[in-house]
């Protein structure tokens, strides 16, 4: 066990290190300076600001001053504000990350649901329309829903607020937009994993114990159908990274989501990149604690990586 | 290939799958030759009538008029011209890297395809996304071509990983040995005997990445960094409405309902031809 979490844990920091230097080449890539605008400089001027971020040295030594800095976990300064990358994730992260949970909790509560019912009922009407409900959900994009969600619910019913987090009642409609979004898919594992997981021994042996079907369904065989979504986690935190630009902006959430979106247009490069680098290490970080996990879920994973 | 007359009585049970079939094909021709049928009625994208304005559907402009006074019908039509060129397109270039990457790492097997299947696995993990983001955005590249070959360089992972176990799954067969017995090179048996038994799963694969591309291209659009004007996408067209929602609505849900249906529709025959194709890989 120790050996395949070092081993992963090496792999992770390569793929950090990989992260690191593409963000690097990718902001000197850009085509013209992150100083050239409109307005008119002088020189000195132009050379001051360069040399105050380093500019004017040779591209290795960029290079290692910028390894040297994400080592020491400092991503960077924003180039349009006057705000360091890392605060602006301290500030903006916390509101993307509860919007982030509420939807994440949506979509696997309803999408455990939903999946362990139609696997129960497999080939019946309540299956083929619980799958339907879940293709429909990952087939509408959160950009037409999320403002239809506005439209009727907010403006003509009125029953919540329309956009901006001024309290509980605020963090619905992003939830729920943002937990639609992969509730279908986390429903579809589900039932894949629990189709799998009923046609096994040690479903037989439980139900042969003469435990209640209730017992068998949710307690063992639940707990070995559920692997699939596990190993999903990874990458739908990752459709939870970029749902949230969707949905931040939507809303108007002042979340590290729409602070992307604005560094697009703002083209602040160092915050880009930045972001960037903070997301792949979060994802990195996740898929880690995935992976353990399933040792934890499944003895037999457990064994088999001794 | 002998797969195809069970598929095709196995597929034809899936009433729901053909009937979305149908309805897709339907909305691509409509897309393709639409156009020019409005045409005839002197319709289409470009006139602006700016006296006009924003009007809600009716019998002269069954989707409403933009607030330039563009036919939106029209507009969702052309829209969808280039949404169905960039999911084609896009999930082409997925498919030859996806099959070409996986069949290599399964043919070369040992440490090779043990670093190649670790790199996918590494790739997974990996905010792909928000990559393509700030590659297009640092790069100031709104292109086209840009947008094929950046979706289609992060959607070959799936198609990689299938294709690989099918060719391992293949590699022991009985048939495959007899080609090798009877002197045939590898890339001859790769080619030749082992790519097209794993032909159904790529199949279905692949129909299932076109409506996932095409969400990818809509939400790059979304951000201001898929298709770019005078070129409208559904994506394109869904931001604009999205964004005047409360007083024209029909701007949304016109596109919007349409994007949605083709996205449903392709994932039902996705479905559909996985059960028809492929029936071992239903869990995914």
């Amino acid at each position: 066990m120790i050996r395949f979490v070092v081993r992963r844990l090496l792999a992770s920091v390569v793929v950090v290190f990989v992260v690191a230097t593409a963000s690097f080449l990718l902001l000197h890539a850009a085509p013209g300076g992150p100083f050239d605008t409109d307005q008119r400089r002088s020189a000195a001027v132009q050379r001051a600001m360069e040399d105050r971020y380093g500019l004017g040295d040779s591209l290795a030594t960029q290079y290692g001053r910028e390894i040297a800095m994400l080592a020491h976990g400092d991503l960077g300064h924003s180039m349009k504000r006057d705000v360091a990358v890392n605060d602006l994730i301290a500030q903006h992260a916390p509101v993307s990350a509860l919007v982030g949970a509420l939807g994440l909790l949506v979509a696997v509560g309803l999408g455990l649901v939903m999946g362990v019912l139609a696997a129960w009922r497999r080939n019946t009407r309540t299956d083929y329309g619980l799958m339907a409900v879940a293709l429909v959900g990952i087939s509408v994009p959160s950009f037409v829903l999320g403002p239809l969600l506005i439209a009727t619910i907010s403006i003509h019913l009125g029953w919540l607020p329309p956009a901006r987090i001024d309290g509980p009642a605020g963090y619905v409609l992003p939830a729920i937009t943002l937990g639609l979004l992969y509730l279908g898919t986390i429903a579809r594992l589900t039932r894949g994993g629990m189709l799998e997981a009923l046609g096994q021994d040690f479903v037989r042996t439980a139900r042969a114990k003469g435990l209640p079907e209730r017992t068998v369904v949710w307690k063992h065989a639940l707990r070995v159908g559920v692997q699939p979504v596990v190993t999903y986690l990874g990458p739908a935190t990752a459709a939870l990274i970029s749902g949230s630009f969707v949905v931040e902006k939507i809303f108007q959430i002042p979340g590290l989501g729409a602070s992307f979106v604005d560094s697009i247009a703002e083209r602040d490069y160092p915050v880009l990149t930045g972001v960037f680098v903070f997301y792949a290490v979060l994802l990195v970080l996740l898929n880690l604690v995935v992976d353990l996990a399933y040792g934890w879920l499944d003895p037999r994973v457990r064994e088999a990586r001794r | 290939m002998s797969l195809v007359p069970g598929a095709w009585a196995r597929m034809r049970r899936h009433r729901l799958a053909v009937a979305c079939g149908v309805l897709v094909v339907a909305i691509a021709v409509a897309c393709i030759a639409g156009p020019w049928v409005a045409a005839a009625f002197g319709l289409d994208a470009t006139t602006i009538d700016a006296h006009l304005g924003a009007t809600p559907p009716s019998g002269a402009h069954w989707l409403g008029t933009d607030t330039l006074g563009r036919d939106m019908l029209v507009r969702v039509m052309i829209g969808g011209r280039i949404a169905l060129l960039v999911a084609l397109v896009t999930t082409s270039v997925a498919l030859v890297i996806g099959v070409g990457y996986g069949a290599l790492a399964a043919y070369a097997g040992g440490l090779v395809d043990e670093v190649m299947m670790r790199v996918v696995d590494a790739l997974y993990g990996f905010p792909t996304v928000v990559f393509i983001i700030v590659v297009m955005s640092v790069l100031g590249t709104r292109s086209l071509v840009a947008l094929f070959a950046l979706i289609g360089g992060i959607s070959w992972l799936t198609m990689a990983r299938i294709v690989r176990g099918q060719v391992l799954g293949l590699a022991r067969r009985e048939f495959v040995e007899a080609a090798r017995a009877s002197g045939a090179s590898p890339a001859r048996i790769v080619l030749r005997h082992v790519l097209p038994n794993a032909a159904g799963p790529v199949i279905v694969y692949a129909t299932l990445a076109l409506p996932q591309v095409m969400l990818t291209e809509a939400f790059l659009s979304f951000l201001g960094l898929g298709v770019q004007a005078p070129l409208a996408s559904w994506g394109t067209l869904v931001t604009e409405g999205s964004s005047q929602i409360l007083v024209y609505p029909w701007l949304l849900i016109g596109p919007g309902v349409t994007m949605a249906l083709a996205i449903l529709c392709l994932n039902f025959v996705g479905d559909g031809l996985r059960d028809a194709l492929d029936p071992h890989t239903r869990k995914i």
